[in-house]
């Protein structure tokens, strides 16, 4: 919302966080990748940053692990202050983008080379490398070389490298960008599963917003250097605090316009096409304001019948069906509003009702205004 | 199944293949197998009277015999495989410097400085060490001038000397395959070797080291067979005291006209420098295909 957004609610309450940033700031030149950030990670959270490509995270996480220093602000890690530290003296380790295993060395090599930078005896390196490789499933897999391994398990051995240095804080940038769609699916699982098992922080960036919302406790959404909103998954969903998140996060129908009418913390919409919608104000929003409002499209209803929706005590629509976007259980249908003709998305029910629903087809939507959002114009204008 | 116009075709493509291999064809045989053969008949046989020949190995024999020509065979090999070494230690940094650290202009101008004296003949440039480095030439007199020497000195004819201009001479050989290996490795290894509690030297020996392998074994193989067969060099800056092979071959074939004794010397050279890539692949565990790729 603001750079001072600070401290995502710690679960564990007073507990000292294993990731503490104070008004971080990193110029290149005029340009601010990161801006007066600070953030708090509590102990053994999975924290993601979530933000387009450009929006500064990656910066951030080179800031964190050491690869960049912040032009101010300070960054503590487990208490202890990190400027001028170096990365290999940071309780902190990174699972790269392309993972960089060492592909001069196996898999027992790979897993073993921090302990062995950090003189730890054979015996016990060896002990370790094994205990770590089943502990991620890949038992007895020392003498494979690093190209004879899958994608998935590539991905164990990366983070099985830097989890058997029982580092503070486990960074991975985007480690499941170059899978594909299935193997991600199943990735996702397992790395929430290891960061359960484990209890290790971690802090996760992605572009991509599934991942974020299904692996982390907590989530930032960044967005030209700053933090827009951080909270859980739920949060950010239900109760987004910008424009930029409620269409970031999720799908979502954008309806822009003027305040026509406020009640109380309910507004009404008016867009310059003609449709009206009644949506809950986040923050203060005056009469006559230009404000966006935001509907997801499983929030809406469908119906053949209007009399469906008035009985159900919703603001209804006629829309005509302009096309139908068939993707199993994410099913959603386009609509043309009659009157204004403005485009809206809709959730296609699970229960079969609307199978038939034929292009062209009359229809009638409706929705809950307290949980469609609608924003007050300094917001509005702050993240265009 | 091939289809009729693919089998028509097929002749033609065959012939076609023939014709773009022959010239490479025609320039193996004609010049690298038929001399060598001619060669190798050559070193093989010992005149016994004018225009009469026997085979037999006394052109080997002599090899043995006479301390100068092994001494010198030896001695090549040595300052070959040091000049070889301090030119890997000199490129090494250069190199890194160019596919790591330089970006854009200030990457292709390096490039360009390691090429410039390249477009120059050999000879040029070994003349322009030689008014470097002559006894009236620029570094002595410099000496003087600065009151570091009470005289100027020679620094032509030492050993030194042909090793300078050596390694300067196949720097750009080094450069160019370790460019080439270290631009193919991959940043983040680095990154994630040093975010694991590496230093710079184990990183160097753990990581850029095996990466860069082929391209350091390639750069070492045609440096040090350049170096092995250079003539111009040693000749010139090394003077009357360069002991270097390739000049016992040119007395053997030009001077004394004793073509069998060069023959048998050009032999020995082959051999030599076959055996030294050979045991330098054994103790660096690469293979020669592989190496031969990368430069």
């Amino acid at each position: 919302m603001s750079s001072d957004v600070s401290a995502a609610p710690t679960a564990s309450g007073a507990a000292q966080p294993d990731l503490q940033a104070t008004h971080v700031t990193k110029h290149y030149g005029a340009f601010h990748a990161v801006d007066d950030l600070s953030l708090e990670v509590a102990r053994g959270s999975f924290f993601s940053i979530l933000g387009p490509s450009g929006c500064g995270k990656t910066t951030l996480l080179r800031m964190i692990a050491g690869f960049l220093s912040p032009d101010s602000g300070a960054i503590e890690i487990g208490g202890q202050a990190m400027n001028g530290v170096p990365p290999n003296r940071r309780p902190v380790n990174m699972v790269f983008q392309h993972l960089a295993l060492f592909p001069m060395m196996n898999v027992g090599d790979n897993v073993g080379y921090g302990l062995a930078r950090r003189g730890v005896a054979k015996d016990e390196i060896k002990r370790r490398v094994g205990d770590m490789l089943e502990r991620v499933s890949l038992p007895g897999a020392q003498d494979k070389r690093v190209d004879q391994l899958s994608g998935g398990q590539k991905q164990r051995v990366a983070i099985a490298r830097s989890l058997v240095l029982e580092p503070t804080l486990l960074l991975l940038d985007e480690p499941l960008g170059a899978l594909d769609l299935k193997l991600r699916e199943h990735m996702k699982i397992e790395l929430k599963q290891l960061q359960a098992a484990f209890g290790t922080t971690f802090v996760y960036i992605t572009h991509d917003q599934s991942e974020a919302l299904v692996l982390s406790d907590h989530v930032a959404v960044m967005n030209h250097g700053r933090f827009e909103q951080v909270g859980t998954p739920q949060q950010l969903y239900y109760e987004p605090q910008t424009p930029f998140v409620a269409g970031f996060v999720g799908a979502n129908n954008r309806i822009a316009g003027r305040a026509s009418d406020v009640n109380g913390n309910m507004v009404t919409v008016t867009s310059a096409d003609g449709m009206v919608v009644p949506a809950r104000a986040m923050g203060q929003v005056q009469r006559g304001d230009a404000v966006e409002a935001f509907v997801r499209p499983e929030v809406a209803r469908l119906a053949r019948q209007s009399i469906t929706l008035a009985d159900a005590g919703l603001p209804f629509f006629s829309a005509r069906v302009a096309s139908l976007l068939f993707d199993g259980a994410n099913s959603a249908v386009l609509l043309h509003e009659e009157n204004s003709h403005t485009e809206f998305r809709i959730a296609l029910p699970q229960t079969g009702q609307f199978a038939d629903l034929a292009v062209g087809e009359r229809v009638h939507f409706g929705f809950d205004p307290q949980r469609a959002v609608c924003f007050t114009p300094s917001q509005a204008e702050r993240s265009a | 199944m091939p289809t009729e116009s693919t089998r028509s075709a097929m002749p033609y493509a065959r012939l076609m293949l023939m014709l773009l291999l022959a010239p490479a064809l025609l320039w193996l045989l004609g010049l690298i197998v038929l001399p060598h053969v001619e060669l190798g008949i050559l070193s093989l046989r010992a005149r016994v009277a004018p225009r009469v020949y026997e085979a037999s190995l006394a052109q080997y024999r002599t090899f043995i015999e006479e301390p100068l020509y092994w001494h010198t065979f030896v001695r090549t090999a040595l300052m070959s495989i040091l000049a070889t070494a301090i030119t890997l230690v000199m490129a090494f940094p250069i190199a890194w410097t160019i596919a790591k650290l330089a970006r854009g202009r200030n990457k292709s101008m390096l490039f360009v400085l390691c090429l410039i004296p390249f477009w120059v003949s050999e000879t040029v440039r070994t003349l322009g060490w030689m008014i470097l480095l002559r006894e009236s030439g620029v570094l002595p007199q410099l000496l003087v001038w600065l009151g570091l020497s009470p005289a100027p000195i020679e620094m032509l004819y030492h050993d030194a000397t042909i090793l300078v201009g050596l390694v300067y001479t196949s720097m750009l050989f080094m450069v160019i395959p370790l460019i080439s290996a270290l631009e193919s490795l991959d940043d983040s290894l680095i990154e994630a070797a040093y975010d694991l509690g590496g230093n710079g030297w184990s990183i160097l020996r753990q990581i850029v080291i095996p990466h860069a392998a082929p391209g350091i074994v390639a750069g070492c193989i045609v440096v040090f067979m350049l170096t092995l067969g250079n003539y111009l060099t040693p000749t010139l800056l090394g003077g009357k005291n360069s002991q270097w092979f390739t000049e016992q071959i040119y007395t053997q074939f030009i001077t004394r006209f004793n073509w069998e004794q060069g023959a048998a010397f050009g032999f020995l050279l082959l051999g030599l420098s076959t055996a030294i890539v050979w045991a330098g692949l054994r103790l660096s565990g690469q293979k020669f295909g592989e190496v031969m790729q990368r430069s």
